[in-house]
């Protein structure tokens, strides 16, 4: 680059020109952004064109339904146990301040399925299955066997994501239903059996605050969640060969993190855009 | 000769900057096996997946039953590749399947053969390879030879026209290194099936091949029959012979 002998211009110059790079790099990164989405866009759209192309692929899917949906039982049962607990103690001492402690089960139960459910459900399911999913078909990407997929005329996005997809959409409304049910019954141990809420009020409050409104929107979240995160994580483990940053095992550590890290934030924003638009 | 089935019209590829293909010409004959031999390194296993379609060309063209690779279209690949199978050289088995169903995926993928049909012919496929009773093994709990020899059961399980076969017997034993050339040949004179072969076994690929191609520094530097590489002036072809026969007697002497 040329400066210019004035050194007041030449000082001008080189701000104008770093002012310059700034934009451009800005503008570099917005262009990344929108092929790598248009990119995550294209891969769902042929996964789930597939999905209303014969043959159906229903030995894969129960299989893939026992992955994600019946394996994940335990840690949803688990973490929505203690979230309904934690959620009937903070909900009690805050409610008794204002003399509604009556309001328990209608706090727990709304806090449930509108938010909480299909959220902690979500990310339960990615730490569970969507990280093995990204390193799966990582690892089968790295040592050829997708390559050998295509060799065989099988179309790897047919063979992977689509029964992966399929389960994810069956199992996430079922397990955020379960999410909510044992969340609600850890609300009545905290707030009914050991701060002494009488059951009848606090089953009385969750029916009558409770409107189905509230159940379609955490299953429309849920829904949604379910094609955003396995979208992602098969998306990342399926490139996972052409990442800059490390190639082999470290390619596969990489878009395994990315994919994880990615989902979370994901399902956190488009949680926010689902409930402005659901409220 | 007849019009080749395979054909490479200058053929141009590079990784990164570095110019793997610099323009590569050769033919391959339906009927016939074709072994390509040359260094490691060389480009060998890219030009074989040019054919199936894993790579394409950065410039050049390739030529199928005379039509080019390129300007196929969707149905037209489908129907070249369910003609073709391939063998990895590291093998690309399935690891979270077991033997029997990394060699029955090809056919319960196409629908066209009932379950019983297909494990008759998985079976049939494990015994002519020597490997019957590991069907429910993983790949994982296989030795390397057993491992070829299940991808090799795998790329001849559909019967297919054309088998593209990248190292089938590195890594074998010479007994059965022999066993599975004899296979090759055997499925050649009897389904009367092209293959193309990469190898490097020096003299034996000689003796089952009708066609040896020697890629050297990206291009075919050589292209004939057996006698006609033994009789070769080049001085890449004759140093790569000789090191191979120069390799096999050392062996033999040990």
């Amino acid at each position: 680059m040329r400066y210019s002998k004035d050194p007041i211009k030449g000082a001008d110059m080189e701000k104008t020109s770093i002012a310059g790079n700034g934009v451009a790099a800005l503008g570099r990164a917005a262009i990344d952004l929108s092929r790598e989405l248009g990119r995550i866009g294209l891969f769902f759209v042929q996964g789930a064109g597939y999905l209303l192309i014969r043959p159906w692929q229903f030995d894969k899917l129960l299989e893939q339904i026992y992955f994600i949906g019946f394996k994940s039982i335990f840690i949803i049962c688990l973490t929505s146990a203690f979230t309904g607990m934690v959620l009937g103690l903070q909900g009690y001492y805050t409610l008794v301040k204002f003399g509604s402690e009556g309001m328990l089960g209608a706090a727990v139960a709304l806090t449930l399925i509108r938010e909480m459910g299909p959220v902690l459900t979500a990310i339960m399911v990615v730490a569970r299955a969507g990280s093995a999913m990204a390193a799966e078909i990582g690892i089968m990407r790295i040592s050829e066997q997708i390559d050998a997929l295509e060799t065989m005329d099988i179309r790897p996005v047919r063979f992977l994501f689509t029964p992966r997809l399929a389960a994810a959409v069956i199992s996430f409304p079922l397990l955020t239903a379960l999410f909510d049910v044992i969340g609600i019954l850890g609300g009545y141990v905290t707030g009914s059996l050991l701060l002494g809420i009488h059951p009848g009020t606090y089953f009385a409050r969750v029916e009558s605050s409770v409107v189905m409104h509230d159940i379609t929107g955490g299953f429309i979240k849920s829904f949604c969640f379910a094609v955003l995160i396995t979208t992602i994580c098969c998306y990342q483990g399926y490139w996972t060969h052409t990442r800059k940053e490390g190639f082999g095992a470290k390619g596969v550590s990489l878009a395994t993190t990315s994919a994880v890290v990615m989902s979370c934030v994901v399902v956190l924003v488009a949680d926010y855009a689902l409930t402005s638009f659901l409220l | 000769m007849n019009t080749p089935l395979i054909e490479f019209e200058d053929v141009h590829k590079s990784f990164g900057g570095e110019e793997v293909l610099r323009g590569v010409h050769l033919c391959i004959y339906g009927g016939q096996i074709t072994t390509i031999i040359g260094k490691s390194g060389t480009g060998k296993s890219v030009l074989l997946k040019h054919i199936i379609g894993l790579l394409t060309p950065d410039s050049g063209r390739i030529l199928f039953e005379g039509r080019p690779l390129g300007s196929m279209d969707a149905a037209g690949r489908k129907r070249m590749k369910s003609r073709c199978s391939y063998m990895f050289q590291g093998t690309a088995l399935f690891d979270a399947m077991t033997v029997y169903d990394n060699i029955a995926l090809p056919l319960k993928e196409r629908g066209r053969l009932k379950p019983a049909d297909i494990r008759q012919r998985v079976q049939e496929k494990l015994a002519q390879l020597d490997i019957a009773g590991i069907e429910s093994e993983y790949p994982s709990q296989l030795s390397g030879g057993m491992k070829k020899r299940v991808a090799m059961a795998r790329a001849l399980i559909t019967e297919p026209e054309i088998v593209l076969f990248d190292e089938p017997t590195t890594g074998l034993d010479p007994i059965r290194k022999q066993a599975a050339h004899q296979m090759i040949v055997e499925y050649q004179s009897r389904f009367g099936f092209t293959a193309v072969m990469v190898s490097h076994e020096i003299p034996d690929v000689f003796f089952i091949s009708q066609r040896i191609a020697m890629l050297d520094e990206g291009r075919i530097i050589f292209e004939g029959g057996c006698p006609e590489i033994q009789a070769a002036t080049h001085p890449a072809v004759r140093a790569f012979i000789a090191a191979g026969r120069e390799a096999e007697d050392n062996c033999r002497e040990t």
